[in-house]
């Protein structure tokens, strides 16, 4: 008599290993469409010179208020520019502008709140009274004051100011969130382990306690950049952002376009709806990346 | 003086042709009602000036400012316009010669702070005008340089002897910038104008809150009987367009006298139909690009030519007249005016050809042999919407297509004009601002940097300073055109400056506000004394 052999294991051991790609995209649909929108709007950002049809700076008075045609999917402003090479450009503009402040104020926001969780004592307290004042101001409201204090200064094209002026709001927000994860990291018996050891504050909280609140840093650092985007483009409609002629969505929707809106309300409805696929982007994003990573979440 | 005031005669009857076509229904609306007293006149101010003294301006904003608390010795007389007549002088008289200007004032005029006015205050003023103490600024030096002595006989009369013939002297004096300021003041501080308001105008200072607006109430003592009509006036800042169309169209400001777009227009006309007046003309005024020589590669006249080959005119008068204030391409005087040069002559001058390609083709090849074929700059703009973005942006184009790759800065009105007196700019959009056509005044703008400090391309060209030496002296006519002709043709094949386009006015006003004067200058009108509320 035979006996058959049991399958080898390894297949189903192999059957079972976890792809986090996947999984978030069997978990959250609705993030995983979120990521194709920010995937297609980096796309057209970084390749904004082989996807737009026209230069966006290009005048064409020939064709001022021109209304979405085969030839100009989206239209032309009040300039004959392409509407839609110019918010392909202007993708451009929302995410360097969006991503960089965001990674600065959730970077910056995020050390600040180790470090203050790590420290507590007097050195906490000073922390959190500093991030309370910050709290107190809107984000727009702080990143108008700061654009205001200070004059332009262009790197690259890019107004390092205005970066920083939106990266100042979101830094409280994201030191108290991750200081509230990283209080409950610092009890940790490896953190009590690695300052008997003897390790100095810098290792224990870049190598101890920093990975452990990289889920809210993350998830923090994506919500935010749909807000400083929409800094971006609040600032820019207010003339306080990028100038004329770059293409930026939120300037769109100034200048001349609050003059023609009546005769080329195309010259409003693409720049603000682009404004708002983004934002609705990013959150959702975000939102999905929190439940994915939280445990609590878990089913 | 038959040779002039035919001359002046003649100006004004071109200018009248001129104006052919053009909608100002002010003066028929004046005649036809009775003025009333009372009231407060909220108005738009569309960029705020950084100071009240605008001999140190050039730009509107100072003047509509402070323009409502002081009076001039002569001004326009914005229903004949471009004739003059007596402000603060009662009368005066000129030499046959035109060497020797004389004025009587008008007695009891007082001063804010009850300081009688005496003609020791108008010394002191045109003192400070024709020869400015350090430290202090006035636009308006080259203009004076040729007065000689100031003297003041007795309190109410001021001599004026000149060191040579300057046929438009007489409209120098109405010019609307020459506010009157107190002796007393310019001898305790000569910068007191800048920040300290004293005048004998129509209204007196109430108070200037930055950022929201200025407020001017009723002079009791003001030397014109029954005037002002109004009680007094609040001018709002509105630096964004539409804020202050919105608050037109609300009824909360009953206009704007500096000039909005014709979409503007359009909106207004269209929302509030027959509640809204609307009165249009051509415009002193224009955009020049502008480039700073003593910054490299501008100081090559290769590359500044280059520059100014590359941008279409023609085109950009077609287009940009669709959606903004911009429209005629003239030189250096208004197009359509007497001493204006004629299209057929003006296509001749660099620049200003209708081969845009040929002309592209040029500038490339001259920014080839400079070595600047990757030039790059900074272009300084200020952040008024109409029409500085328009042209920024138009320039920014122009620019690209040889092959210019352009930065564009636009910053508010003090940090932009900052920026250019201080020679910080590499290439600006600056303007030329003027209130009459006299080429007297448009030319003085072009003036080497010693003699004018509103010259923003901070160039000094004495073959410049000589012709215009020599038309303020020349009183014929013809003669003038033909030194015009050459000032043209030097300072644009030098290209150290060249108007882009000249403007055209459209002014909205509600129609309960009457007695204010259209003009083609929005520098003119500014004292609101005649303004009054019909509700």
């Amino acid at each position: 008599m035979t006996i058959a052999a049991p399958a080898p294991a390894a297949v189903t051991a192999s059957a079972r290993q976890p792809n986090v790609l996947l999984d978030f995209v069997r978990q959250q649909p609705l993030g995983t469409v979120s990521f194709v929108i920010i995937f297609l709007m980096m796309f057209a950002g970084l390749f904004s010179a082989l996807v737009a049809p026209y230069d966006p700076l290009d005048i064409d008075f020939a064709s001022i208020l021109g209304a979405p045609s085969w030839e100009h999917w989206c239209g032309t402003d009040a300039y004959g520019r392409d509407i839609c090479s110019r918010l392909i450009y202007g993708s451009r503009t929302a995410l360097v502008i969006g991503f960089t402040s965001s990674f600065l104020g959730s970077t910056l926001g995020a050390i600040l709140g180790v470090a203050s969780a790590y420290f507590g004592g007097k050195i906490d307290d000073w922390i959190q009274r500093f991030v309370d004042i910050l709290l107190a101001f809107p984000l727009i409201v702080l990143a108008l004051v700061v654009v205001a204090a200070f004059r332009k200064f262009t790197v690259g094209g890019v107004d390092v100011n205005l970066i920083v002026a939106i990266a100042i709001p979101i830094l409280p927000r994201v030191a108290r969130v991750v200081r509230a994860a990283a209080l409950s990291v610092r009890v940790m018996p490896y953190v009590d382990a690695a300052r008997a050891a003897g390790y100095s504050h810098s290792r224990i909280i870049f190598r101890h306690m920093a990975p452990n609140v990289v889920a809210p840093y993350l998830i923090m650092l994506t919500a935010f950049i749909a807000q400083a985007i929409l800094a971006e483009a609040s600032l820019s409609f207010l003339g306080l952002g990028v100038t004329e002629p770059t293409a930026a969505w939120g300037l769109m929707l100034s200048g001349n376009a609050a003059d023609f809106y009546r005769e080329a309300p195309w010259m409003i409805l693409f720049p603000g709806a682009m404004i708002s696929l983004a934002v609705f982007a990013f959150n959702l994003f975000g939102d999905s990346l929190r439940d994915f990573l939280d445990p609590r979440f878990k089913v | 003086m038959t040779t002039r005031r035919t001359a002046l005669k003649g100006m004004a009857g071109a200018f009248a042709l001129g104006m052919g076509g053009i909608h100002w229904d002010t003066a028929t609306a004046n005649a036809q009602a009775k003025p009333k007293r009372g009231g407060t006149l909220n108005f738009a101010i569309s960029a705020e000036a950084p100071h009240y003294d605008p001999h140190a301006s050039d730009t509107y904003a100072t003047l509509h400012l402070a323009g409502p608390f002081y009076s001039t010795l002569l001004r326009f007389n914005l229903a004949k316009f471009p004739s003059v007549e007596g402000d603060l002088a009662q009368s005066w008289t000129v030499a046959p010669d035109l060497m020797t200007y004389t004025f009587k004032l008008l007695p009891n005029v007082k001063f804010a702070d009850g300081t009688v006015l005496s003609s020791a205050d108008i010394k002191a003023t045109y003192d400070r005008l024709r020869n400015p103490p350090q430290g202090v600024v006035s636009t308006r030096k080259a203009t004076f340089a040729d007065i000689d002595t100031i003297e003041t006989p007795d309190p109410l009369t001021v001599i004026f002897k000149m060191k040579a013939v300057n046929a438009s002297m007489l409209e120098h004096f109405a010019s609307p910038w020459n506010l009157i300021y107190a002796a007393k003041d310019l001898g305790a501080d000569q910068a007191a104008p800048r920040t300290k308001v004293n005048g004998t105008g129509p209204f007196l200072f109430v108070e200037h809150i930055k950022g929201s607006h200025i407020a001017g109430k009723r002079n009791d003592n003001y030397f014109r009987q029954g005037l002002p009509h109004l009680d007094g006036f609040k001018g709002v800042f509105t630096l964004q367009a539409a804020a202050m169309l919105n608050a037109v169209q609300g009824g909360q400001l009953l206009g704007e006298f500096r000039g909005i777009s014709p979409a503007e227009r359009d909106r207004l006309v269209q929302t509030m139909g027959d509640k809204i007046r609307i009165e249009e003309s051509s415009w002193t005024l224009n955009l020049l690009v502008c480039f700073n020589v003593e910054k490299k590669p501008f100081d090559d006249v290769r590359v500044r030519k280059a520059l100014l080959l590359a941008i279409d005119r023609w085109g950009g008068s077609a287009g940009l007249s669709r959606i903004s204030t911009l429209r005629s391409v003239g030189g250096v005087i208004r197009p359509g005016s007497p001493m204006a040069t004629p299209e057929s002559e003006l296509v001749k001058l660099p620049g200003f050809a209708k081969d845009i390609k040929k002309s592209r083709e040029e500038a490339r090849k001259l920014l080839k042999d400079a070595g600047q074929e990757n030039l790059k700059f900074v272009l300084w703009n200020r952040n008024l919407a109409m029409p500085y973005t328009p042209a920024g942006i138009f320039l920014v184009d122009q620019w690209r297509q040889i092959g210019v790759t352009v930065e564009h800065k636009q910053s508010d009105t003090g940090a932009y004009l900052a920026t250019m007196n201080a020679g910080n700019h590499d290439v600006a959009i600056d303007f030329s601002n003027l209130f009459m056509d006299d080429p007297s005044l448009g030319l003085a703008k072009y003036l080497s940097l010693s003699r004018a400090p509103e010259n923003r391309s901070r160039s000094n060209d004495p073959e410049l300073d000589k012709l215009y030496d020599n038309h303020i002296r020349e009183r014929d006519p013809e003669k003038r055109k033909a030194i015009i002709r050459a000032f043209e043709k030097r300072l644009f094949e030098q290209a150290y400056q060249q108007p882009l386009l000249w403007w055209h006015r459209i002014v909205a006003t509600h129609k309960t506000l009457m007695g204010w004067q259209m003009s083609p200058s929005h520098n003119l009108g500014s004292q609101l004394e005649g303004v009054w509320l019909d509700t």
